[in-house]
């Protein structure tokens, strides 16, 4: 990759880190989903269970649309970032 | 409630579906499709994973399993918090190849195989049909609870047709709008939108339960918990509650692989996807849908278990409980939202597989039996594949209003989803290698699908069903989550093994790298030599689309190429693209082999990969070159216009010149002849005669001087000036100017300040000229120079480069900034109370002369005063030396 930058702008590192967020958060909700029962399942499988099971799911939707916004904003600010001024003098 | 009030509702909720559908196709067909393609309307067209099954069967799973019955949507929620990287890429990859179905996609990927596809087709109607005859059940028991509720309702006996009549009516209205068209797209705006709309009343339909069940007959949240711990204290239900951490893993990563993989899931998430942007709303949406349908299982059920007498059925509580407790319009919302939720899945569901049998099975069966490939076929294809989909739909859903029947509607259909999603699951591994690993091939996908689909077929569809017994595990180990662990992992090895080491053809690794890298394939060049074959392509073309889309597509690419008419040059670019836009209609393996055998495809070698690397380094050159080209064009572009903006300022100075000109030889020739005129008078005095006709003879002459100076410009501008070169002492020059300039306001007493040793320089040029320019300068000093005590500074010094550098600099204020680069122009006389007779082309005769001399004259800002610099030459340009 010859004509990669070897430094990016402070957006597009953003958006980068970002990104690296959005292929973290699956691993994360996996283990989220099963560690807690492969330990302690006889604690998660009543009501207790269910508080906590649907607290996370509810944490998780809106960890995705939190991160959803973050990314497009990132991608819009990048956008605008790589966009040359107009060459007046273009044609 | 009256059964005939029920049916009325039924019948009219139908006809709504069937009016949306047909607005929202008619609005499509107008160009209409803003809020066709809305984030919301994808979002809800995914709700079409929540069938029957979810609906009722949720309930019935919680009631026995507790908490276990939301793995079914935890799966998918795990496979969307990977919407952005992963999803998008799917659609993306799909999108680009106008993937038609998840078996088109396989056999897309591996080499365009159509043996491929039809093996995935077969898992994909082995699991389908018991999944739809659940739906039909499902329609079928809520009509039975309404019947036996209803006090003058027909016995239960005799509602055997209900699933036949439900089943006709799904059929109809799949065929009238799924079939309608076979668009490039495959998108089928109506059903979508009348599915997006169902997804609304399930939910509507399941939250209002919920809050009934939550808030009317429990005292809210915090007394239901309490109700949920109470039940839950019963040993029996609490062993069935317990999780089993191994089923619960299997059971999340089985319906993650089931969103992705189940025929009609890959149809709304994909096919009918139009980019891959509305991902970013449905990401988080259609998790929050499948939460908001979780949320109220477990209250329902537990409701149901204490209000409900002992023998009730479970799946049936959401109809039940509502009817029990005398809320029948809350049962019949209730009862519209699982009638939506059979509905849409066999609607979808039925797309999604007889898209993939016409495409897979019958197509390539049709075109295989008529062997003979005459170019000039003139039969409709288009009309055979839209009628093999046509009955295909029929074939599905009778299919599984068969199984229906012959299972006698048993429990037994309620385990038929989880097998469903098992079967689907089979794909996973070949489907997932393929997007992500270029090593995948075909040789490694069949291996994986088959032992996937055999172990399946003996592990968990024929004991579902009856047949063989469960695979003997040890004590403890769930027997469902062996076999599913066995039949993937088998499959995944078969995959990899077989992948490791088989070698790819080419096709194949072109294929792979366009999918795994995501970038558009370009199709090899072989058979481009003969242009005459775009005329057979385009009969092709008609025959699966029809006359006129076909020969509008052909248009609009021979225009993109640059020519008119209708047949475009044969570019592996239009190939490429002809060929998955046929796909669209037909999959990728079926348009691949009537493209080759149109086009006279010769079988792809690996030096056609070799000649397709090539061209790709070529193109690259290529837009290279015309981005050089585009970068000289501007550059032209740019000269140009300077030199038209130069042509226009010329032109504007011209004018002003000939208006300069004109007044300037009006003045003088005003007084001659007023004064001629006075001195026609014979009464004027002798001495009045005398200054009159003075006047007349200075005026004339100035006349003169600026008819001469005219003359002197023009031909210096024409470049007509002949030079007299000669070796001459710049000491004497200057002497003999400041000697002839001195007449200028000879009343000024000027302070020269000279450095007579360093003058003594000899030049080589025409002296005269020189001498000219030397008298303007000093001349224009002595004019202007405005200070009390003038002095004039004359500096004379030779360059390194040869010849000669003359400054001549005055104390005066100067000259304005502003104005500096304007006194070397004609008539650009500055604002002077003391000009003598100049008409201003003095300096601009002087440029002229050093630009002949091919040296210049320039003006020194900031030297205290006017300050001129002359620069001479070591030689003039055309001068030779004197003999």
């Amino acid at each position: 990759m010859p004509d990669r930058p070897l430094f990016l702008e402070r957006a597009s590192f953003h958006r980068r880190r970002l990104g690296d967020a959005a292929r973290v958060l699956p691993v994360v909700t996996m283990l989220l989903l099963l560690v807690p029962i492969w330990w302690m399942p006889g604690v998660l499988s009543y009501a207790g269970g269910a508080v906590w099971l649907f607290g996370l799911w509810a944490v998780l939707i809106v960890a995705v649309w939190a991160l959803h916004r973050a990314l497009l904003r990132a991608e819009d600010a990048t956008l605008r970032a790589d966009t040359p001024p107009e060459d007046p003098d273009a044609l | 409630m009256p059964f005939e009030a029920l049916l009325a509702t039924c019948l009219a909720y139908v006809a709504l579906m069937f009016g949306v559908a047909y607005a929202a196709d008619r609005a499509a067909a107008r160009g209409h499709v803003r809020w066709l393609d809305h984030p919301l309307v994808y979002t809800l067209s995914l709700s079409v994973y929540c069938s029957a099954w979810t609906f009722y069967g949720a309930v019935g799973y919680a009631s026995r399993s507790g908490l276990e019955f939301a793995t079914i949507y935890l799966g998918p929620t795990l496979v969307f918090t990977a919407a952005w990287w992963g999803l998008r890429r799917l659609v993306r990859v799909a999108r680009m190849h106008h993937v038609t179905s998840v078996a088109d996609l396989i056999s897309a990927r591996f080499g365009k195989s159509n043996r491929l596809a039809a093996i995935v087709t077969l898992i994909a109607v082995i699991a389908s049909t018991p999944y739809i005859a659940l739906q039909l059940q499902s329609v079928r028991l809520s009509f039975e609870v309404f019947a036996t509720n209803a006090p003058n309702g027909p016995d239960t006996g005799a509602m055997g047709g209900t699933a036949l009549w439900v089943a006709a009516g799904l059929a109809l209205f799949t065929i009238l709008f799924g079939t309608r068209n076979l668009a490039a797209d495959e998108r089928h705006h109506g059903v979508v939108t009348a599915i997006a709309l169902e997804a609304v009343v399930k939910l509507l339909a399941f939250v209002a339960l919920g809050v009934f069940v939550v808030w009317g007959l429990a005292d809210g949240p915090g007394d239901m918990l309490d109700r949920i711990a109470r039940t839950a204290a019963d040993p029996a239900v609490a062993e069935g509650w317990l999780l089993k951490p191994d089923r619960w893993t299997a059971l999340i990563l089985v319906s993650a692989a089931a969103i992705l993989t189940l025929p009609r899931m890959f149809q709304v998430m994909v096919v009918e996807a139009a980019d891959e942007e509305r991902l970013h709303v449905a990401g988080w949406a259609f998790p929050a849908y499948l939460f908001i349908m979780s949320l109220f299982v477990l209250p329902i059920a537990v409701m149901g278990r204490e209000l409900l007498p002992a023998g009730s059925d479970p799946d049936l509580y959401v109809l039940t409980l509502p009817a029990a407790a005398g809320q029948d319009m809350l049962a019949l919302l209730v009862f519209l939202g699982g009638f939506s939720a059979a509905t849409s899945m066999v609607v979808m569901c039925a797309i999604a597989v007889a898209t993939m049998v016409s495409n897979h099975w019958l197509v390539p069966a049709w075109l295989a039996l008529r062997r003979i490939p005459a170019p000039d076929e003139t039969d409709d294809l288009r009309g055979f594949v839209l009628n093999a989909r046509r009955m295909a739909i029929l074939a599905v859903v009778a299919a599984g209003w068969v199984y229906h029947e012959a299972s006698g509607g048993a429990a037994a259909l309620a385990a038929m989803g989880l097998v469903a999603f098992t079967g689907m699951a089979q794909v996973l591994p070949a489907m997932l290698g393929g997007l992500l690993w270029r090593g995948a091939n075909r040789k490694g996908a069949y291996a994986g699908i088959g032992s996937g689909l055999v172990l399946w077929m003996a592990l968990i569809f024929l004991p579902s069903i009856g047949v063989g017994g469960d695979l003997p595990v040890p004590a403890g180990v769930d027997p469902w989550t062996a076999a599913v662990a066995l039949s993937l992992s088998l499959n995944t090895l078969a995959f990899v093994g077989m992948s490791i080491f088989g070698f790819p053809d080419p096709v194949e690794r072109l294929q792979g790298l366009s999918f795994v890298s995501a970038v558009e394939p370009i199709r090899h060049s072989r058979m481009l030599r003969a242009d005459d074959r775009a005329e057979p392509l385009l009969a092709m073309a008609r025959r699966v689309w029809g006359p006129d889309a076909a020969l509008r597509y052909f248009q609009a690419e021979a225009r993109a190429q640059g020519k008119t008419g209708y047949l475009p040059d044969l570019t592996p670019r239009f190939l490429t693209r002809l060929e998955r836009r046929l796909a669209g209609s037909i999959g990728s393996a079926t348009a691949h082999a009537m493209i080759d055998r149109v086009a006279g495809g010769v079988a792809l070698t690996v030096a056609d990969l070799l000649q397709v690397a090539d061209e790709a380094q070529r193109a690259k050159e290529e837009t290279q070159r015309l981005e050089a080209a585009q970068a000289e064009l501007t550059r032209t572009a740019r000269q140009l216009r300077q030199a038209n903006d130069k042509l226009t300022a010329l032109s504007v100075q011209k004018d002003a010149f000939l208006g300069q000109i004109s007044h300037e030889l009006r003045t003088p020739m005003t007084s001659v002849r007023a004064f001629s005129e006075i001195l026609k008078d014979p009464t004027l005095t002798p001495e009045e005669r005398g200054r009159f006709a003075g006047i007349i003879h200075d005026e004339a002459g100035r006349l003169t001087r600026l008819l001469d100076d005219l003359l002197d410009l023009s031909v210096l501008e024409s470049g007509r000036a002949q030079l007299t070169v000669t070796v001459a002492n710049l000491h004497d020059l200057i002497g003999r100017a400041l000697t002839a300039a001195s007449a200028t306001r000879p009343e000024r007493g000027f302070l020269i300040d000279r450095d007579l040793p360093a003058e003594h320089l000899g030049v080589i040029t025409d002296a005269d000229r020189l001498l000219q320019v030397l008298i303007n300068v000093i001349s224009n000093a002595r004019k202007y120079c405005d200070a009390a005590h003038p002095v004039l500074i004359i500096r004379v010094r030779r360059p390194e480069s040869g010849g000669a550098i003359i400054d001549i600099v005055d104390n005066g204020s100067g000259i304005d900034s502003g104005r500096q680069s304007l006194i070397f122009e004609k008539f650009a006389r500055l604002n002077d109370p003391a000009r003598a007779g100049g008409a201003g082309l003095g300096l601009a005769i002087c440029r002229e002369i050093m630009l002949t001399l091919g040296g210049e004259i320039s003006y020194l800002p900031g030297q205290g005063g006017a300050a001129f610099r002359i620069q001479l030459p070591a030689r003039p340009p055309s001068g030779s030396l004197p003999d």
